[in-house]
């Protein structure tokens, strides 16, 4: 702001200093657009059944549905980021699903026995290896040999759908070990009350630490800080809104009937005044998946040069960075994803069926876009994707609710894909 | 201590780089001593600047030899140029639009804490800097690059050949794009690399840039290097007919010399 706009009418000026104020606060206005978006279609919904949608455990249901793709979405926005796509992802899913399930009923029993403890971990780490060499061989066909990632994802999707059939000729493999189907989430698949309090808390902090530690980095380095007021709003109004899920979270109490069937198995009294369900699993992991992406994007070389290719191939070829490496390595990454997201979806439907993932890769990538990645390349967050896939699943969940289910919510769907890239891309031309 | 004797900074030897069929550089020798300039002049396609990319390691050469200080070294990616402190300024600037001014001049080169973690602070301070030395308006270093102006762009290249202690610096039409102001200041920012004894590659299309910076001028002429000469004993006039007819003062007929100055 300079002199001149201060010396305005004081109509304007006040318009000015509102904006200024708003920009003290430094903070993403995509991603808090995106965050009112979010709101917006669930207060819509919310109107729309007078208030009989925005209930504790539809908010919870319509968060779990989400993050098989939202896990997802974090690593696609690198690879769109690079400029290149992952059509296969959804294939990927299918046939490390398919695998851990296939691990857990047969193999890992005959070896170790059943109903043993290490089971579920045995499965999902194989899931992930699974993941990350399927990652590596398209990758290293993508950056070495040079075919277009369109075309080698393409035949991914293609081949390793078909791998899924041959594994069992098309047959359902259930169930899952009960411990791993804890990443299922539901009223059992959730850390509970108290837990969730803690895990709110740790998250309140580190808003604040972060915060403090980048303004005194800032200020050893005599850098522009935001004015104090502003970091003190971030952090207060970070840590209501963590709380304020939270508190969302802790009010969805266990179903009678579970309870009670709880207490049976258990020998304990039924607890007075119910069960809280808290954070369910598979938002715990997410949320982890989201914090280290986020760290791999931001704070690390590798994320640097990721985005750097994005910007500019040749310019990062001639800064020395090795780029065929980095592209590789985003493709690593995404296949241990797919391996983590197999396991949500499987536990979630207690099993692994043929089409286990199928269309993942439409909904991800819709994700990524609909969070401000773009297709030219360089641009992308991961925050983003993920309030993307939150979007998407917010508007099927509200659909379904209000009775409109299959084709009408496809079409929806796409207008909301196109309206939102449309919506951005004015926006840029308008900003540059 | 005559130009013979002394041990030039780098010297290529019989460079030759073939795109499928195309000769871009043959037989090219060229060398460049401490504290020189020298200017290298040719038509468009006369092979300057692939000449250049085999030094600065963005395309390696079919054959030749390249010595850096006397001893033959071998360079076959821009990161082995580097380690030899040789720094390129492209024309196309080759910066990275969608990142800002710090993260572009340490592209590459990024510095870590402890943690492994990139250390933004530090990487700005420094590019705050060495910023403020070579142009003191830029402001600008939170902000992706695309939003700045071409002598903005141009200062953040500069900035990165020199911040990393080039003693070989190979500049590709540094002014090409810059207004009377911004390319003074790039005159003044190369007499004072070659005061620091820095020796600089200076390709240009611009005969009196180069008349006016250079120490030698080497002249290319479709991918063979035509003649290198001292500034000091050709005219501008001269070093224009090598350019054009390819062939050293002495070998140009009455005829040719006519036609040159017909369409001229």
């Amino acid at each position: 702001m300079t002199d001149a706009s201060d010396a305005l009418s004081a109509e304007s000026q006040t318009g000015t200093s509102q904006l200024r104020g708003f920009r003290a606060l430094e903070i993403d206005l995509r991603l808090f657009g995106m965050v009112v978006a979010l709101a917006a279609i669930l207060i819509g919904f919310g109107v729309a059944t007078g208030g009989r949608f925005l209930t504790p455990v539809n908010m919870l249901n319509l968060t779990v549905q989400s993050i098989s793709v939202a896990i997802i979405a974090t690593g696609m926005t690198l690879i769109i980021v690079s400029r290149n796509i992952d059509l296969s992802v959804g294939s990927i899913v299918g046939v490390v699903g398919m695998a851990q399930v296939l691990l857990m009923t047969q193999t890992i029993p005959g070896i170790i026995g059943y109903d043993h403890p290490a089971t579920w971990i045995i499965a999902l780490l194989a899931g992930l290896v699974i993941g990350g060499l399927i990652g590596a061989f398209q990758g290293s066909i993508i950056a070495y040999v040079g075919v277009p990632s369109f075309i080698v994802t393409l035949g991914g999707l293609l081949a390793w759908r078909g791998v899924t059939f041959g594994i069992t000729q098309g047959v359902t493999i259930a169930p899952v070990d009960p411990i791993f189907r804890l990443l299922g989430g539901g009223p059992r698949g959730s850390i509970g009350g108290t837990a969730s309090w803690v895990v709110g808390i740790v998250v309140c902090l580190a808003v604040v630490v972060l915060l403090a530690y980048n303004r005194r980095q800032r200020r050893r380095f005599g850098f522009p800080l935001r004015p104090v007021w502003a970091e003190v709003l971030l952090g207060v109004v970070g840590s209501a809104f963590v709380l304020g899920l939270v508190y969302v979270a802790n009010s969805y109490l266990w179903p009678e009937g579970l309870v009670r069937q709880w207490a049976q198995e258990t020998g304990l009294p039924v607890p007075e005044g119910g069960i809280q369900s808290g954070i369910p699993w598979p938002v715990i992991v997410l949320l982890g998946v989201t914090l280290v992406m986020t760290f791999i994007a931001t704070r690390r070389r590798f994320g640097r040069y990721v985005f750097a290719i994005g910007g500019n191939p040749e310019a990062a070829e001639l800064g020395g960075i090795n780029t065929r490496w980095t592209i590789m390595k985003t493709f690593i990454i995404i296949g241990i994803l797919c391996g983590l997201s197999a396991a949500i979806a499987s536990a979630r439907i207690d099993g692994a069926t043929l089409d286990l993932g199928a269309g993942y890769e439409l909904y991800v990538i819709a994700a990524c876009v609909i969070g401000g990645t773009s297709f030219a390349g360089g641009i992308g967050t991961i925050p983003g994707a993920v309030l993307g896939a939150l979007v998407m699943s917010a508007l099927s969940y509200g659909l379904s609710f209000i009775g409109l289910v299959g084709p009408i919510q496809d079409v929806v769907a796409g207008i909301v894909l196109v309206t939102a890239v449309g919506f951005d891309t004015v926006n840029r031309r308008r900003t540059g | 201590m005559t130009v013979a004797e002394r041990v030039p900074l780098v010297e290529m030897r019989n460079i030759n780089v073939a795109f499928g069929g195309v000769h871009a550089v043959q037989d090219a020798s060229i060398d460049l001593f401490e504290g020189e300039v020298m200017g290298i002049v040719g038509g468009n396609g006369a092979g300057k600047t692939t000449l250049m990319r085999a030094l600065s390691g963005a395309h390696k050469a079919d054959s030749g030899d390249i010595l850096i200080g006397g001893e033959s070294r071998t360079i076959s990616s821009p990161r082995d140029a580097k380690a030899f402190n040789i720094e390129t300024i492209y024309q196309t600037l080759a910066l990275a639009d969608n990142i800002d001014a710090p993260a572009n001049m340490f592209l590459g080169r990024e510095l870590t804490t402890g943690w492994g973690t990139l250390d933004e602070s530090t990487m700005e301070d420094q590019t705050r800097k060495v910023m403020g030395r070579i142009n003191p308006n830029f402001t600008n270093f939170t902000t992706p690059v695309k939003s700045l102006s071409g002598g903005q762009r141009q200062a953040i290249a500069i900035a990165r050949a020199i911040h990393f202690d080039a003693r070989i610096l190979i500049m590709d039409e540094p002014t090409a794009a810059l207004g009377p102001a911004e390319t003074a200041q790039v005159r003044e920012q190369i007499r004072r690399l070659k005061d620091e004894g820095v020796g600089i590659f200076l390709i240009s299309h611009d005969i009196h840039d180069v008349f006016e910076m250079s120490d030698r001028i080497s002249v290319m002429y479709h991918g063979k290097i035509v003649d290198t000469v001292n500034k000091a004993e050709v005219t501008p006039d001269e070093v224009l007919g090598m350019i054009i007819l390819g062939k050293k003062p002495e070998e140009v007929t009455q005829k040719e010399l006519a036609q040159l100055e017909l369409r001229a």
